[in-house]
């Protein structure tokens, strides 16, 4: 149901996209008005976001420990999975963004002949989420060779080095190719894993059904229907230095191209993908443990009712005399104030 | 009681999830799952809201009239006050890594019991009611309406959680569905929804400083029949000391070792260790529990629990205190103890009077566990152990959730067992430290009347249990953890009836060599000392 309620979405975005600059020539609404909204969406929406997060304070240490704590000094401790120190927790943040550490240590447990529990090899999410990732953020950056004039050393040296394979004598910017095939492999498993698919909602296809929409409209564009990038530079160049131009000649594949990321970058602050933000405010990962070394300050500590020790003796002062327990008062207050009279 | 299933019935797991989603699969209460509701009279003692008879099993739960505002209200203050929470419930992306993580889903094969799902419960709240998204997209977005199905549906599967935290080590955010639960089941309790199994033993540590309500002289009674114990077995007589001004050490065990076998054999052995090396240290009646089911409740009675220890600490005027084996308590003191009834300007940083080691680790706390004082006893030779006493046990260790997962102690129960005894095997790696299963009766689930789930939950335990029994031998699973040693045993006579269970340091008491001992030919549990085959000689 989620499923086929995304693709429906996306596919009646795209048909909006291709009526209303081909039929309604409202390219200047998708090729301007839009994109300026979604970017500031996007730019409102995440920080607005992150603020509301880091605003909610940490009134615990729960840093989830996945390693020998730091105790006796003749004790090796996992400096990475348990760190003591700011540190290291910076290194062990920054395995997780980088790599997805955590993700790496999953297993797939499976019942064998109906007693056996086993853990198995499974590294394909870890995979296919990383080479997703990367491949995104690669793409992202070469584009700023169609936003920037100059374009700057480093954005024309990635996509050297990414354009390096050559197929029928054209440069292929493998990411391109790997983002998709990543993306189709995240929606596959989604589909196929039972208990995946059981979990998903249509908010989890939705990025899917998008992302594969731009890696999908991009590659065709770069690779069969040679579009021309020299108006779409033009047009891009317009809205980065607020001087919006509308080019002619630009493909209707652009507009579809464009609208598809203006939809993906205003969906984030409001979606999961929220997560690139939320992985470095985690509070079980982005600590140390050293909540018994460092006192750890909660904010909004307050007093609780609790038990005295006074008022415990009062009630058992009897029984503890006789069990020859030490007594801090002979008789509780009320007592000894009723005797004084 | 509901009536426990063989086991060969009980592995016919099904992991496919149902046809109806699971927003459209309602909760059912069968029988051997689920906990009895928490007695009026405890909630009353506590302050607790809305006492009354009440059974889950009831179509009327006699819930407030304004039930879902305060539910609403309380998600509202707690989404201000714990950023886990906000981020929890906005990051998730519902990859699935954890699904296949929790013993409870492994052992039922409950879509429910995957930790995400379990999140979703709350999140689907929470998108409903404070989400844009949510609010506009409704269905499509994951939300849906908090309804008395909903809520019961939170009680059955927040006490189907027993917040052991595996989930978070895979998660590749670190959502921790263990904080989700805790969270969720703060917000049941301001509707008077909880289980008797935690209400009734915190009411009773509230009042009388210890889980099962054993008044002062009645703890004394029972430390004095474990000392009696000690000089039947060694001959030397113990003399322990109770709520003692002034001196330098105060030594807090969870109370369930002071009354329950096996956890009895291992407070002996850590008494017998103390008084070995000359510790002056005392006891007391009214701090006298380590354990903390406060944190199955909420954050502030946990905090009303554990504020005890500092408390006596201070009117002792000790030194440092040293905690004994147990898990959920260790969450507690490393996480949670010094921010929530701290600073401890009034002790001083631990150091052990025997060795001269400073537990630089715990200057903030002043709090140090005995494995972490046994350790550094051994690897200083101050004690004399003969490892041969504990010749017929084959020994596999089980990390118990918290200490693993909150803590970290990994290493130092094991450097001890190494040093006690001869035989030691490590289950597989996926099932042992970071790694480690919950024994399935954790934050509070140690009842009998939901013990199928206990057995389906403590599967994942039993089965690498099962593995080294076959592979090894072992037939002695040792934990450093008051609750392992209440719920393993069950659950090894269910699933691995040859492997008993024991404390770390019951085998400590074995093998150490004590002054003026007689000839050890008893072990802590009055069974013959040495190997079986010298037992059948
Ligand atoms: C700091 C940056 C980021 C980090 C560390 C990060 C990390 C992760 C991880 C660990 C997962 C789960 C594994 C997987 O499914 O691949 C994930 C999922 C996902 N991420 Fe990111 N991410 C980041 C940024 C982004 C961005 C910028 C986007 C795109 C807008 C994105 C889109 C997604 C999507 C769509 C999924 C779900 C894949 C699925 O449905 O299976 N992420 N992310
Ligand atoms: S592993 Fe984390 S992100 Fe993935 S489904 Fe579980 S809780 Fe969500
Ligand atoms: S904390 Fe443990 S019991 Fe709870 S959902 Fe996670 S793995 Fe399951």
């Amino acid at each position: 149901m989620g499923l086929n309620f995304s693709l429906l979405i996306v596919a009646a975005l795209i048909l909006a996209v291709f009526l209303g600059v081909e039929a309604l020539g409202l390219s200047f609404l998708f090729g301007v008005i839009i994109p300026y909204l979604a970017i500031a969406t996007f730019i409102i929406g995440f920080i607005l976001k992150v603020v509301k997060w880091a605003k909610a304070p940490v009134p615990f240490r729960i840093t989830t420990t996945s390693g020998q704590q730091k105790s006796l000094p003749w004790i090796k401790d996992n400096k990475i999975d348990n760190p003591a120190t700011t540190s290291w927790t910076m290194v062990r943040m920054a395995l997780e963004v980088l790599f997805f550490r955590s993700l790496f240590k999953n297993t797939k447990a499976e019942l064998v002949d109906g007693k056996k529990l086993t853990y198995q090899w499974e590294k394909w999410l870890w995979l296919a989420g990383l080479v997703f990732h990367w491949s995104f953020l690669i793409v992202v950056v070469r584009h700023f060779r169609l936003f920037l004039e100059p374009v700057p050393a480093f954005v024309t040296l990635i996509g050297k080095i990414d354009g390096f394979f050559m197929v029928d004598l054209q440069n292929v910017y493998i990411t391109g190719v790997l983002l998709l095939a990543a993306v189709t492999f995240l929606f596959i498993r989604r589909v196929l894993i039972p208990q995946v698919r059981y979990i998903s909602l249509a908010a989890d296809y939705f990025p899917l059904f998008v992302i594969m929409g731009i890696a999908t409209t991009g590659i065709l564009m770069k690779y069969f229907y040679r579009v021309d990038v020299v108006s779409i530079k033009e047009l891009t160049v317009g809205l980065f230095s607020f001087n919006p131009v509308i080019p002619e000649g630009v493909s209707v594949l652009f507009y579809i191209h464009l609208f598809l990321v203006c939809t993906l970058i205003s969906y984030i602050p409001f979606s999961k993908l929220m997560h690139m933000g939320g992985i470095f405010l985690s509070p079980t990962r982005n600590m140390p443990n050293n909540s018994r070394a460092e006192r750890h300050i909660n904010p909004w500590n307050y007093p609780v009712k609790v038990h005295t020790y006074a008022e415990y003796e009062d009630e058992f002062r009897d029984k503890m005399r006789a069990a020859g327990l030490p007594l801090d008062r002979e008789s509780s207050e009320a007592e000894a104030a009723a005797t004084k009279e | 009681m509901a009536k426990l299933p063989k086991t060969d019935e009980l592995l016919r797991i099904n992991f496919q999830p149902p046809k109806t989603g699971w927003q459209e699969t309602p909760v059912d209460f069968k029988p051997g799952t689920w906990l009895y509701a928490g007695k009026a009279e405890s909630l009353e003692t506590l302050g607790l809201a809305n006492p009354r008879q009440w059974s889950p099993e009831d179509e009327d739960w006699k819930l407030p009239e304004n039930w879902k505002e305060i539910i609403l209200e309380g998600l509202r203050e707690r989404l201000g006050k714990f950023r886990s929470l906000q981020l929890f419930m906005d990051t998730c992306v519902r990859c699935g890594a954890c699904a296949d993580k929790c013993h409870f889903y492994l052992g039922s094969g409950d879509p429910k019991n995957m930790p995400v799902l379990r999140a979703e419960l709350l999140r689907s709240v929470y998108r409903k009611d404070f989400t844009t998204a949510g609010k506009i997209f409704g269905k499509f977005a994951g939300a849906r309406e908090l309804t008395p199905a909903v809520l019961k549906e939170w009680f059955y599967y927040f006490f189907q959680c027993t917040e052991c935290r595996r989930c978070s080590v895979f998660c590749p955010y670190g959502i921790d569905t263990a904080e989700i639960t805790m969270i969720g089941r703060e917000l049941l309790n301001l509707v008077g929804l909880n289980i008797d199994w935690v209400v009734t033993p915190v009411a009773n540590c509230y009042k009388k400083g210890n889980h099962l309500g054993i008044q002062p002289h009645g703890l004394v009674d029972s430390f004095e029949m474990l000392t009696d114990d000690i000089a039947d077995i060694t001959g030397v007589q113990l003399d322990l000391s109770f709520n003692r001004k002034g001196a330098e050490v105060l030594f807090i065990p969870p109370s369930g070792d002071v009354f329950a076998d096996p956890g009895t054999h291992s407070l002996m052995g850590q008494l017998m260790l103390l008084h070995e090396i000359g510790l002056d240290y005392t006891l007391s009646t009214y701090a006298s529990e380590g354990g903390n089911f406060g944190l199955f409740t909420s954050h502030e009675m946990m905090k009303r629990l554990n504020s005890k220890m500092y408390a006596e600490a201070k009117r002792l005027g000790v030194k440092w205190i040293l905690g004994g084996e147990c898990g959920h308590m260790w969450r507690v003191i490393n996480q949670y103890m010094d921010t929530m009834n701290g600073p401890t300007d009034f002790l001083e940083l631990p150091v052990s009077p025997i060795t001269g080691t400073r537990f630089e680790n715990t200057k903030s706390t002043k709090m140090v566990h005995i494995t972490e004082f046994t350790a550094d006893l051994i690897q200083n030779n101050k004690i004399k152990l003969d490892p041969s006493r504990n010749d017929k046990h084959i020994v596999t260790y089980h990390d118990s959730c918290n200490p693993a997962r909150a803590m970290g102690l990994l290493e130092e129960p094991r450097y001890i067992l190494k040093n006690v005894c001869n035989n030691f095997y490590e289950m597989p790696d996926e099932t042992i430290r970071e790694k480690t299963f919950c024994c399935g009766g954790g934050a509070g689930l140690g009842a009998d009347e939901n013990m199928e789930m206990r057995m389906r939950g403590g599967l994942p335990r039993a089965n690498a249990v099962k593995y080294v029994h076959e592979k090894h031998g072992v037939n002695m699973l040792s934990c450093v953890c008051a609750i392992d040693r209440a719920v393993l045993p069950p659950l090894m006579h269910y699933w691995v009836p040859d492997v008993n269970v024991c404390g770390v340091h019951e085998l400590v008491g074995n093998a150490l060599v004590m002054k003026g001992e007689k000839k050890r030919e008893e072990s802590l549990r009055f069974e013959p000392i040495g190997t079986e085959e010298d037992n059948d000689v």
